[in-house]
């Protein structure tokens, strides 16, 4: 029972998907933590860490091309669905995250 | 499948070079693969033959391929046997012992040897040569040459040309008196002219070797072993040995012995084949190409990809063009590099030259319609690498020609990169160095756009990209592979600018995701995205479908963004013209948002740094003034000097001509930004000569145009592209030029990057004498920018979208 209430608090409904453009990604802050959650133009949605591990860039302000993603500080590229890195020495965490199908609410399953 | 028989007649630089590209092609599961070699080892490099003789090598140090190479690919090499018969209906290879080898696919590789003159008493009765007499081609040659040395005192080589001087040399070492005997009336005649050969001559001279010209050898004396040569002239010169070096001669004589077509060398079409059998392919030495027979490696080595490519099926298209040859001299202490033809050929050929005998310095370089064609360098040869490498690939050359032949101004630059440490930092943005990009190159990235890529290298401020490139090109030992992409306006588009253009216009895409969808097969790539936005808004102006998730953060926003993800604000200055009022309003608003840091900029602007991205737009709003676009790729400023108004120095006016400049191109989209100056006399305090564009006021009411300037990662003075009457005619050349720029750089071509690869001579054509008849076009295209401009500050109380600003979301639940 108690192993179910935690499983239920950790899911956030995160705002409706028009919130954030295609291709573009934006922060949500969830239970204190800050989370980047991007919308590709194809309709994915992948949530990531909102800093760069490299110095701190504020990655929902990077460019998305289909599931890559570069910081716009120094260009650290990073792939949106495992976050491991493309160009840098250290990945991103992900975060579980869907489109619920009849409210187009962003869902984030965990952290 | 079976796998087909291929046979390769020839084990050296060519055959196994060729062998090795097949392999690397995947060639190991088509084919068996036989080798013939006369010689009884592995392939060896042959170039360093020269530095065996002289001891500078040791004979195993110059093995390409040991023989357990072989082994590891399955190949069977024949060592020390000849392959002495074809036989092409029955498609046999017979070996000198008379045992056949079946063919399906055959290559021949038999190189060249040593082209003796006709001399009397070269060789002995039984057709060998003269004890003491030697050529120089092989592993063989030089350990008899070495053997027979030992404890003589004279001896003659035979030919003064390069491999001739290089034999000398290496016979100095074993204590030798040396004479170079030379048919011609000066040294390397294939790749200098008579000036050079002479400064050539008195260097050898220095180091002690006796140089003989227009010599003509008529006989070797001595019955049984060499005592000495006589010459036609009568004279007679006495020696204890001779080296014959006086050119090569291709070994064709299999093929011609069943019928293949052999001139100088064994024909090939430009896919190395043999046009009279398809299944025949000859490479290296012994073929002959649209007339040509080398005898160099470059050209090899561009024939064994182009023959790979096409036996094992890889790229039936692939096809060898001939090459543009370029040689150095490898004789300790004197310095020699050419390239292409050695004296002007029509009147219309531009020579550039230095001479200083007396220190044995020598340059010069032949130059047709703005590239280079031929070109010498004696004595000093630290230019040689930058000329190969454009003479190569028939790049344009600077306007500037003094810098061609000396490194002026800059730093002394390193001879060669075996000598930067391997810690030398290259790059000095992304700290990468040396050794981390010879590492890459070792892991496989064979060209400059994949090792920076990989390591980041000149991917900061880029002005180290060209040395990365060289040192690509050094640890590759010259074989980079060309990555079509460079071409490429952005990466993830495979057209060139001109035909990306063409299609955007003929398919009439307004979007960046219209351009990946009809023109990438729907595949995005994010790091192509703001070079697409900038170049569509060019076209389409204002017409352009904006997708904000295209364009970098500090487009998407109006705001160059900082380290810690704040945003600086630089509203618009014009020739760093202000006011009380203005300035009363920036304090107002930098006290009311904490702007932590107010500084001026080199620009002469205000700048309000640490910015949150929630507040951009209330600042833009209580501060009233236009963007002054500080953060784009595009036109950002035009600054000035005090001009003629209080100046008591000023030709010109200065500070109305920078205002009309900044109405005229401000927000302007280019493929990098532009900062501009006006100076109201040359001495130039606005600093105008270094801009991307700067106008300086000159006596008789003139204003000179410059173009192409730099003062940041690179530093440049620009050029002058014309000098005009009115602030009218700056206006209309500036704006072709921005037209142009805008037209044809590559996105993050600064304009100093594009004047050099362009040539001062081109753009002055089109802009200002108009010669491709587009002035009008370029002035309408201006014109239709500047009406389509629109204050994108002005719109921060109508945002893109409503979260366009927000730094965090709130969530729902």
């Amino acid at each position: 029972m108690q192993a179910r209430i935690t499983q239920q608090m950790t899911r956030t409904k995160l705002g409706p998907v028009s919130n954030i453009p295609p291709g573009e990604g934006r922060v949500y802050c969830v239970d204190g933590e800050n989370i980047a959650v991007f919308h590709t133009r194809s309709g994915a949605v992948y949530a990531v860490q909102a800093l760069c591990p490299h110095r701190g860039g504020p990655l929902a302000d990077g460019l998305v091309g289909g599931t890559t993603l570069i910081c716009p500080l120094h260009a650290w590229k990073f792939d949106l669905t495992t976050g491991e890195a493309l160009f840098g020495d250290c990945g991103l965490k992900t975060f579980p995250v869907h489109i619920d199908d009849d409210e187009h609410m962003i869902v984030l399953d965990g952290k | 499948m079976a796998k087909k028989q291929l046979v390769v007649i020839g084990n050296g630089m060519a055959g196994a070079r060729t062998v090795e590209e097949i392999l690397q092609r995947g060639g190991a599961e088509q084919f068996d693969i036989t080798m013939f070699g006369e010689e009884p080892t592995g392939n060896y490099n042959r170039i360093l033959l020269s530095n065996v003789l002289n001891g500078s090598y040791k004979e195993d140090e110059i093995f390409l391929n040991p023989l357990s190479w072989y082994e590891e690919n399955n190949i069977r090499l024949h060592t020390g046997k000849k392959a002495s018969g074809l036989l092409r209906r029955a498609r046999l290879v017979y070996g000198e012992d008379g045992q056949p080898e079946a063919y399906d696919k055959l290559i021949i590789a038999t190189g060249s040897r040593a082209f003796i003159p006709p001399m009397e008493g070269t060789t002995m009765a039984d057709g060998s040569l003269k004890p003491g007499v030697f050529v120089f081609r092989t592993l063989e040659d030089c350990r008899q040459i070495a053997d027979w040395a030992k404890g003589k005192q004279t001896a003659a080589v035979i030919g003064g040309g390069l491999l001739g001087l290089e034999a000398a040399r290496g016979l100095q070492n074993f204590g030798l008196d040396v004479s170079i005997v030379h048919l011609a009336g000066h040294l390397m005649p294939q790749q200098l002219d008579a000036t050079a050969g002479a400064m050539l001559k008195t260097s050898m001279e220095k180091l002690g070797m006796k140089v003989l010209l227009n010599k003509n050898t008529a006989a070797i004396l001595g019955a049984d072993r060499v005592l000495g040569l006589r010459f036609a002239d009568g004279g007679t010169l006495e020696c204890d040995m001779v080296i014959i070096s006086a050119g090569i001669k291709a070994n064709w004589e299999i093929a011609a012995g069943c019928g293949l077509t052999v001139e100088r060398g064994i024909v090939v079409d430009d896919q190395m084949r043999c046009p009279d059998d398809p299944d025949i392919y000859a490479v290296g030495e012994c073929a002959q190409h649209r007339g040509h027979v080398y005898g160099l490696v470059a050209p090899l080595w561009e024939q064994a990809k182009v023959l790979a490519d096409h036996i094992t099926g890889k790229n039936t298209k692939a096809a060898y063009h001939g090459s543009k040859v370029a040689t150095k001299l490898k004789v300790m202490g004197v310095e020699v590099a050419s390239m292409g033809i050695v004296d002007p050929q029509t009147p219309d050929d531009e020579v550039v030259q230095f001479s200083e005998p007396k220190r044995g310095t020598y340059k010069k370089l032949i130059i047709r319609d703005g590239r280079l064609v031929g070109g010498i360098l004696l004595g000093d040869i630290s230019k040689a690498a930058y000329l190969i490498q454009t003479f190569d690939r028939n790049t344009p050359l600077p306007e500037e020609r003094l810098h061609l032949l000396f490194d002026i101004g800059d730093p002394p630059k390193q001879v060669t990169f075996a000598e930067i440490g391997a810690n030398a930092q290259v790059c000095n943005c992304n700290g990468v160095s040396k050794g981390a990009i010879v590492a890459c190159v070792n892991s496989g990235k064979r060209n400059a756009k994949a090792v920076m890529d990989a390591t980041r290298a000149g991917m900061g401020c880029g002005s180290c990209k060209s040395m990365v490139t060289e040192i690509v090109q050094w640890a590759c030992g010259g074989e980079t592979e060309e990555d079509p992409s460079v071409h490429y306006y952005v990466p993830g588009v495979p057209l060139t600018k001109p035909e990306l253009i063409r299609a955007i216009q003929e398919r009439n895409l307004r979007s960046v995701s219209a351009v990946f969808d009809y023109l990438a097969g729907g595949k995005e790539d994010a790091a192509s995205k703001p070079g697409l936005a900038s170049l569509l808004k060019t076209l389409w102006k204002g017409e352009y479908e904006d997708e904000k998730d295209a364009r970098f953060i500090n487009e998407r926003v109006h705001a160059n963004i900082q380290k810690d993800g704040t945003f600086s604000v630089v509203p618009q200055m014009p020739g760093g013209i202000t006011s009380p009022a203005q300035l009363r309003q920036i304090a107002f608003v930098a006290e009311k948002y904490h702007v932590p840091l107010v500084k001026l900029t080199g620009g002469q602007r205000i700048d309000l740094l640490g910015i949150r991205k929630d507040d951009l737009p209330k600042v833009w709003h209580d501060l009233d003034m236009p963007s002054g676009y500080a953060y784009g790729k595009s036109y950002r400023t035009c600054k000035s000097c005090v001009g003629s108004d209080f100046c008591r120095f000023g030709l010109g006016d200065s500070i109305s001509l920078a205002l009309k400049i900044e109405n005229e191109f401000q927000g302007f989209d280019s493929p990098h930004k532009m900062k501009l100056a006006t100076a109201g006399c040359p001495r130039n305090c606005s600093e105008a000569m270094v801009k991307d564009l700067g106008a300086v006021a000159v006596e008789g009411g003139k204003w000179e145009i410059y173009i192409g300037g730099a003062a940041g990662s690179s530093v440049r003075k620009g050029d002058i592209l014309c000098i005009v009457d009115s602030h009218e005619d700056v206006l209309k050349y500036m704006g072709r030029f921005i037209q142009y720029y805008r037209e044809n750089a590559k996105y993050l071509e600064r304009t100093h990057g594009f004047v050099t690869r362009v040539g001062m001579d081109q753009i002055r054509a089109v802009v200002v004498e108009d010669s491709e008849g587009i002035g009008e076009r370029l002035d309408r295209e201006i014109a239709e920018s500047k009406a389509a401009y629109q204050d994108p500050w002005k719109g921060a109380w109508l945002p893109a979208n409503e979260n366009q600003f927000a730094s965090v979301l709130p969530v729902l639940s």
